[in-house]
């Protein structure tokens, strides 16, 4: 049975297109550096570091834990970098909860981030191959095909992703941190705005942001003595599998499910969309919502659609089971940090700390992340309680 | 704490161009022979699965995602990968044994090193504001350690030449290695200079290739029926990345953390050092204190054959060789990243007692 | 000295690296094949699903695919995209239609383009073929299909796609 261990200090910095003030190692300082604070704690109460980002080629820099090291404070200590495509924020963060769920370390620091200002992430991504035909479009031009064959199957109305668009930009305007502040965005907007990868609009797409998200994860002594309420880590899981296989479903992939099932079960989770409060989804591209919420269990498959158009998910309209209170990945993507962002927005909301997009009484609530051809999952429940 | 052991250990021919193999066709041979040395099926008969490999090696983003293409990953399995050595993959897995997760878990590693010019890729891994624009290659970084080392007075040319001769002469029985031969200390002082005072024969290869290890508790071992080592201590410990700020001569992080994965508890028969240069061999060995009693790199070590992202998973599996042979009681493999030694990790390794 | 100081907030450091690609061996045996006008995919032994371009692999069972199935240039859309931007490095102009496309006979899609189409009429499940360049230019290259465009055949059932044998959709 794994150690008890809890969040008990968050850092985030602003998410802007460009961080050309800071370094990318002081990007991760800033975050890290809020985090201790927001602990009360300093450097030398870290016991290790544990760093996650996607692709190197994101910045050019080669296995940047070894340049890293020095402004995170971590000479001396053990540093681990994860990589687990975008999933890694949320992986990143329940592999530094190992760290303390294993008993071998009593508190750590945990940093995510992406500085994407600093190389060309869509390059990086379409990076040309030989020998194979040149047609990738960055991650819209992939998940395009797969939210046309949701649509098809769901039969949902063309506008359930506008709805999306709108309702998370609202909530990021809640939040003084993300990227986007559009308070006053309308569906007409987001539907008159740019057809990118037909079916998706710019809208209805993630900006590209730098950004940097850092918690500190201590055990239950620690976390007991704890000047703020601590977030309780209450279940992790990870899942992968293959980005194709013959029959691979790719509009609700085992993985995913499978993933929440585990998570579920530890948290003592039955329904989810009555068990939690609020959730934070990974969610890059609108139509990414219903279909999530069809593969997490909040809905019957072909349903989850009807939740974001009932406004089930929305803070604005009162909705049971608020998702993306902080505006999500559709107001804020510094990739490599946008699962821990997710990981750490959730345990806000357990600790009473979200501020504007704080939903009222939260006591438990779900962080996800997914990454490579929505394959890799990473997944926890945090609570306000022990159990 | 369960206690954790190692079941398996197989490792590819180091080669130094492996060809027109991709990943997939890199890792799958290796794991099929691991999962047979297991009596194992597939990744679906371990509860965990963690790797290490680094893009920048073949140039392509995401290189760790086809290898889930190899796993049998149908249906989904508890993965995750580290852009580092996948000596680290096996820290994080231990990590998760520990936490009651996992009672086994399978970990590789793989590079492909050979399609870039490995020294100068890995210059970019390097501060990127004042070091990587100067393109400053691993190998002259660890020429000026190696002059530090000469100029001080606490080596010489022959020392280094010493662990060059022994690592081939070692080679020879590990059929996997890329360099062995019966070459004497002579021989190889009368290679001329490469990158001054480095001779070729002091730098490790480049290689491509593959390893992997299964873990387990001790308990699954025994009911799988299967010989195993413990692992009864791992830590790793990373230094600043200023040259400047570090004593190039000596490895601090090496020595803290194998005391602290309890290395000093006991005789260490035998161990297996990650020195991609021979003088770094001398470096670590006398950062341990380690004495003629102890067998260093009986495999030949990383100068025989160097498999990024591997190499320090392949120490692990080189001293668990030598345990469940027999030929040794307890020992030590470390694993390093970075330049001149920057981060490293030891594992302790011991003889089961039912073993 | 001046007090002032000039605030450095960026500095160009390009970098170039050189690597020599391989293919890989089973893409290798692909891209030999196609030089000579033909689609080759390749079966897992133990599910029998047949991948194109082979990669080595069957990712679902985790062995190694090896026996050779030649494939029709015929295919289904599985599903599609109409891209509006330019994609780094490709001269296409937008809006141009990338689909997911399953050969006849095999049991995954691959990407290409699909022309000489009106991209609203474009669907899940339509009938396509490759257009191939002449036979002069032919490279170890996915380009030789210049695109995929539309046949005079009835769609395919979605639940049907991805499971056609090497002799098409009989309607």
């Amino acid at each position: 049975m794994a150690n008890l261990a809890a969040v008990v200090g968050i850092g985030q910095t602003k998410y802007m297109t460009k961080r050309t003030d800071v370094s990318i190692a002081g990007l991760l300082r800033e975050a890290a550096f809020k985090a201790l604070q927001d602990a009360e704690l300093t450097w030398d109460d870290i016991d290790a570091v544990i760093i996650g980002k996607a692709p190197d080629m994101f910045e050019g820099v080669i296995m940047p834990e070894v340049y890293l090291t020095d402004a995170l404070g971590c000479n001396g200590k053990p540093m681990l970098r994860v990589h687990t495509a975008g999933s890694v924020g949320g992986s990143t963060a329940l592999v530094a909860a190992s760290h303390v769920q294993s008993g071998t370390f009593k508190r750590v620091l945990t940093v995510a981030f992406e500085k994407q200002s600093e190389s060309n992430a869509m390059w990086a991504l379409s990076n040309a191959q030989p020998f194979s035909t040149h047609l990738n479009a960055g991650a819209g031009g992939y998940f395009a095909p797969i939210i046309r064959e949701y649509m098809r199957r769901s039969k949902a109305p063309y506008d359930v992703g506008i709805k999306v668009a709108v309702k998370d930009r609202l909530h990021g305007a809640r939040n003084p941190l993300a990227h986007l502040q559009k308070p006053d965005i309308t569906m007409k907007e987001v539907e008159e705005s740019f057809m990118l990868w037909d079916p998706i609009r710019f809208l209805e797409s993630c900006p590209s942001s730098d950004g940097a998200c850092a918690m500190v994860i201590a055990n239950e002594e620690l976390a007991d003595k704890a000047s703020k309420p601590p977030a309780w880590i209450r279940g992790v899981a990870m899942r992968s599998e293959p980005t194709m296989y013959a029959g691979r479903e790719q509009v609700n992939p085992q993985a995913g499910r499978d993933c929440a099932a585990d998570v579920y079960k530890q948290a003592g989770i039955t329904d989810p969309r009555k068990d939690l409060d609020c959730a934070e989804v990974y969610v890059p591209f609108s139509w990414y919502e219903p279909m999530w919420l069809e593969n997490l269990g909040f809905a019957p498959e072909g349903e989850g659609w009807k939740l974001t158009m009932e406004g089930a998910t929305s803070l604005d309209e009162g909705g049971d089971i608020p998702w993306n209170c902080s505006g999500g990945v559709l107001s804020s993507n510094p990739i490599g940090a946008s699962g821990m962002i997710r990981f750490a927005e959730a345990a806000r909301q357990v600790r009473g700390d979200a501020g504007a997009h704080q939903v009222e009484g939260a006591k438990l609530a779900l962080g996800h992340a997914y990454g490579g051809g929505a394959q890799f999952f990473a997944m926890w429940v945090v609570g306000a309680e022990k159990s | 704490m369960k206690d954790i052991a190692i079941v398996a250990y197989q490792q590819s021919d180091s080669v130094s161009d492996a060809g027109a193999v991709n990943e997939v066709e890199l890792i799958m041979p290796v794991l099929a022979r691991t999962f047979e040395q297991a009596g194992l099926n597939s990744a679906q008969d371990v509860d965990f699965v963690c790797s290490g490999s680094c893009d920048y090696l073949q140039g392509a983003a995401f290189a760790f995602v086809s290898g889930v293409d190899a796993l049998g990953a149908v249906p989904p399995i508890k993965e995750s990968h580290v852009e580092m050595d996948a000596a680290w993959a096996l820290y994080e897995s231990i990590l998760k044994i520990r936490m009651g997760h996992a009672d086994s878990a399978l970990i590789y590693g793989f590079g492909k090193s050979s399609p870039g010019e490995l020294p100068v890729v890995l210059s970019q891994q390097l501060d990127p504001y004042y070091l990587a624009p100067l393109w400053v290659d691993s190998i002259s970084l660890a020429a000026l350690q190696a002059r530090m080392m000469l100029d001080k007075g606490l080596i010489t040319e022959r020392d280094m030449a010493e662990v060059v001769s022994r690592s081939r002469r070692n080679a020879m029985n590990n059929p996997h290695a890329q360099l062995s031969g019966d070459i004497s200390v002579d021989d190889v002082l009368a290679e001329e200079t490469y990158l001054s005072p480095l001779r070729k024969a002091d730098c490790s290869p480049i290689s491509d290739g593959a390893s992997a290890i299964i873990i387990a508790t001790v308990e699954q071992a025994r009911a799988w029926g299967l010989p195993y080592a413990v692992i009864s201590g791992i830590d790793h410990c990373i230094e600043t990345h200023n040259l400047g700020m570090r004593d190039l001569t000596d490895s601090v992080s090496t020595r803290m953390a194998a005391n602290r994965a309890g290395m000093n508890t006991g005789k260490v028969d035998v161990a297996e050092l990650y020195a991609p240069f021979s003088h770094q061999e001398i470096i670590l060995a006398r950062a341990l204190g380690l004495d003629d009693s102890t067998q260093v790199n009986p495999s030949g070590g990383v100068l025989a054959g160097n498999l990024m992202m591997a190499s320090g998973l392949s120490r692990v599996g080189e001293v668990f060789n030598r345990i469940v042979k027999g030929e040794a009681q307890r020992g030590i493999a470390h694993a390093t990243s970075g330049p001149c030694l920057q981060h490293n990790l030891v594992t302790v390794l011991e003889k089961g007692e039912n073993a | 000295m001046s007090d002032e100081q000039d605030v450095i907030t960026g500095i160009n450091a390009p970098v170039y690296l050189k690597y020599n690609f391989t293919a890989g061996a089973a893409p290798s045996r692909f891209l030999t094949q196609l030089k000579k006008g033909v689609l080759m995919g390749q079966r897992c032994p133990k599910c029998s699903a047949v991948y194109v371009p082979a990669r080595g692999s069957c990712a679902l069972c985790g062995v190694a695919t090896e026996e050779d199935v030649q494939l029709s240039d015929k295919a289904t859309v599985e599903s599609f995209t109409i891209v509006s931007i330019p994609i780094p490095g490709n001269p296409i102009e937008p809006p141009f239609v990338v689909a997911n496309l399953v050969l006849d006979g095999s049991n995954i899609s691959l990407i290409h383009l699909l022309s000489e189409c009106e991209n609203s009429e474009v669907r899940i499940g339509q009938r396509v073929q490759g257009v191939w360049k002449p036979e002069s230019e032919w490279d170890y290259s996915m380009n030789n299909i210049r695109y995929f465009k539309p046949i005079d055949e009835p769609d395919v059932p979605a639940e049907k796609i991805g499971k056609l044998p090497v002799t098409g959709w009989e309607g």
